[in-house]
């Protein structure tokens, strides 16, 4: 009796309950489903998220300030900011932006008036060191930035709410009861989580000084390598400069500052999304595992139910491994089938993006999630299988 | 005569233990030689099914020994066990047994399948033998399409499509009317005129009257068994049994005296 019958049989067994065979592919097919997506989105929301840290560039550094309420000896200052422009002590960095930042401004135009998120005091380098190219018109120069002109350079969400269907370059707006013109717009750029990076103005560093936030500390300094691979080179290099200009003692543990570095900031995320990710992998795997109690549940019904045509089939000869075989193979095609179907459910539900993230299929996950519901079809198919196989024929026959 | 397709030897079956047992076969002794066509009579509860799943290698004996064409069946493995009934015997019940929604010729197929034929050749036998029972042209029908007679037929054309050394029927026209039973019990008139060994197991008298031999059961014991036609002769067919039938009714006395002797 070859294989092919058995497969046979085995799918006239399945297609004579087509409702309840369907309804247990439709367990393995969610299980199955469920991991490859659950991973899937994980995946998705960790590319996602080391994206916007690989559009901060990975190429750069920022320094940060740990010293709260502005003792003026731990505090960022441009002197600090303009040392580590230094060829000798430090050549992998190419460029270096002081950055100040008003956490809020208003900025009025012709009497409408907009709250920008993030408005930003700096030099023409942070344009490139933080990715964040201009797109219509131009940055302001090194030369705005030594003279204070009040320029600025306005993301997309606030020229879409000041100056809805106006081209906003060389227009005038008041911020902080000042004025300044607008020479230019940023690129879109895609937003981290609730803050819409779009929300934001960008402007010399010394205007912003002298309107908004004062000659006081610097928030932060962004520093670019020359290289990617000088990275950590940079940091070094960065270090050696502060620690000597705010004096720290070589055996202190404790800087004043912080060197936020983008890849070490991933390698954080990475960690993070692989700990969401094998937790929404776990959670589905107990959806798959109950897929197959759901059947080893139908396997069982299905022996009982047709113990009757068990014994006739004993008493026609069939041996107990033709038996075994064919509930097995009845077990395996609703295991196998559901998965196939739940992978294909999966690879369409990839397509949508669910809760804000674009899931990305991590191939693996489909090997897994395959292998994981024939194992469940073989393991859970087999103990039903083996009851009817050893079933005696006058029991079986018997049975009502 | 060659060697005996069935050989059993004080044949005992006992159920239960303690003072729920039961004996249903109290030391069953029978032979039953190749071409015969043997009745098994009894009331319920004589233990003649008993007898039949034990003939038919469906259950085994508590004690005694069973030879079915030669090969000692209470020594066979489970493999061998299916193989023998793949092989040697071809069973009919009482309720068909028909797998339920599986056409008349692939049920008639079944029985090759599990022997290894080929498709082709398994095809070519299966519609022979529905052709013997004379359902060559209902072969497409599943049993729900087909009468009980028809059902049984396809269940005959089952039990021979192996061409097995023995036949055993299990009350096979008990849910018959008496067209149908006229139809079926003509079938095996027709199998025993070509030779088949048969075995029936019944309690109507009509059925019993047309076999060569009638077997009598009591209490798992055999209390008669009268030989009605030779042997090498073809079965005595519905006519004669019909005149069988009135003979016997005239010996009843004997029949209710005790013992027959062949």
């Amino acid at each position: 009796m070859s294989l092919f019958e058995v497969i046979r049989f085995a799918l006239r067994g399945l297609s004579a309950n087509k409702l309840r065979s369907a309804l247990t592919m439709l367990g393995i097919l969610i299980g199955v489903a469920a991991v490859i997506l659950l991973v899937a989105v994980g995946n998705g929301s960790a590319k996602a998220i080391s994206d916007r840290i690989e559009a901060l560039g990975t190429n750069t550094i920022t320094v940060m300030s740990t010293g709260r309420g502005g003792s003026s000896s731990t505090s960022l200052t441009k002197e600090m900011a303009d040392a580590l422009v230094d060829p000798e002590l430090a050549p992998a960095v190419k460029s270096v932006s002081p950055v100040v930042s008003a956490s809020s401004a208003t900025m009025t135009y012709e009497g409408s008036d907009h709250s920008v998120s993030s408005f930003v005091g700096t030099t023409p380098a942070w344009f490139a060191a933080s990715s964040t190219p201009v797109g219509t018109g131009s940055a302001f120069t090194e030369d705005d930035v030594d003279q204070g002109r009040r320029v600025v350079v306005i993301g997309q969400t606030v020229a879409e709410e000041l100056f809805p269907g106006i081209d906003p370059i060389d227009k005038q707006v008041t911020v902080g009861g000042a004025l300044f013109t607008i020479v230019g717009v940023l690129q879109e750029k895609s937003s981290t989580g609730q803050q819409d990076s779009n929300d934001t103005a960008v402007a010399p560093l010394t205007a912003v000084q002298q309107v908004l936030t004062g000659y006081g500390a610097l928030s932060s300094i962004i520093v670019e390598a020359a290289d990617p691979d000088d990275v950590d080179a940079a940091q070094d290099q960065v270090a050696t400069i502060l620690d000597q200009k705010l004096a720290v003692a070589d055996s202190s543990s404790s800087t004043p500052y912080r060197i936020q570095n983008a890849s070490s900031l991933l390698e954080t995320q990475t960690e993070t999304a692989d700990t969401f990710t094998t937790l929404l992998g776990a959670v589905a795997a107990i959806s798959l595992l109950v897929g197959g109690i759901g059947i080893t549940n139908i396997m069982l019904v299905t022996v009982t139910e047709r113990t009757r045509e068990i014994g006739i089939r004993k008493a026609l000869g069939a041996p107990r491994r033709v038996i075994l075989t064919q509930f097995l193979i009845e077990a395996s095609l609703l295991s196998v089938m559901g998965g196939a179907l739940g992978v294909a459910a999966a690879l369409i539900g990839s397509q949508f993006e669910i809760v804000g993230v674009k899931p990305v299929i991590v191939p693996s996950s489909i090997g897994y999630a395959v292998g994981v519901s024939i194992a469940i079809g073989l393991f859970f198919g087999g103990l039903p299988a083996a009851r009817a196989a050893r079933l005696r024929p006058i029991d079986a026959l018997r049975y009502e | 005569m060659s060697r005996p397709v069935l050989e059993v030897r004080d044949l005992k079956k006992i159920y239960g233990t303690g003072e729920a047992t039961v004996h249903a076969l109290r030391g069953v002794s029978l032979t039953v030689q190749r071409g015969d066509y043997a009745a098994i009579m009894g009331s319920s509860g004589s233990g003649k099914s008993t007898l039949m799943n034990i003939l038919g290698a469906l259950d085994i004996p508590s004690s005694g020994t069973y030879h079915l064409d030669g090969v000692d069946v209470s020594r066979l493995s489970d493999a061998q066990l299916a193989l023998a009934r793949n092989r040697l015997i071809g069973f009919i019940f009482q309720s068909f047994n028909l797998i339920p929604r599986t056409s008349a010729v692939a049920n008639v197929e079944l029985p090759l399948a599990y022997a290894g034929v080929k498709p082709k050749e398994r095809r070519r036998r299966a519609m022979a033998a529905l052709d013997v029972v004379g359902l060559a042209d209902r072969a497409g029908h599943e049993p729900n399409q087909l009468s009980g007679g028809q059902q049984q037929r396809v269940a005959v054309a089952r039990a021979l499509v192996t061409e097995p050394a023995l036949l055993l029927a299990d009350e096979p026209t008990g849910n018959l009317d008496s067209k149908s039973t006229d139809d079926v019990l003509q079938v095996f008139d027709d199998l025993s005129t070509a030779g088949r060994t048969i075995v029936i197991i019944t309690h109507e008298d009509e059925v019993g009257a047309r076999a060569k031999r009638l077997i009598r059961l009591v209490d798992g014991s055999i209390v008669s068994d009268v030989r009605q036609s030779p042997l090498d002769r073809p079965p005595v067919g519905a006519a004669a049994a019909a005149a069988a039938m009135a003979r016997n009714h005239g010996r009843a006395a004997v029949y209710s005296g005790g013992r027959h002797s062949q």
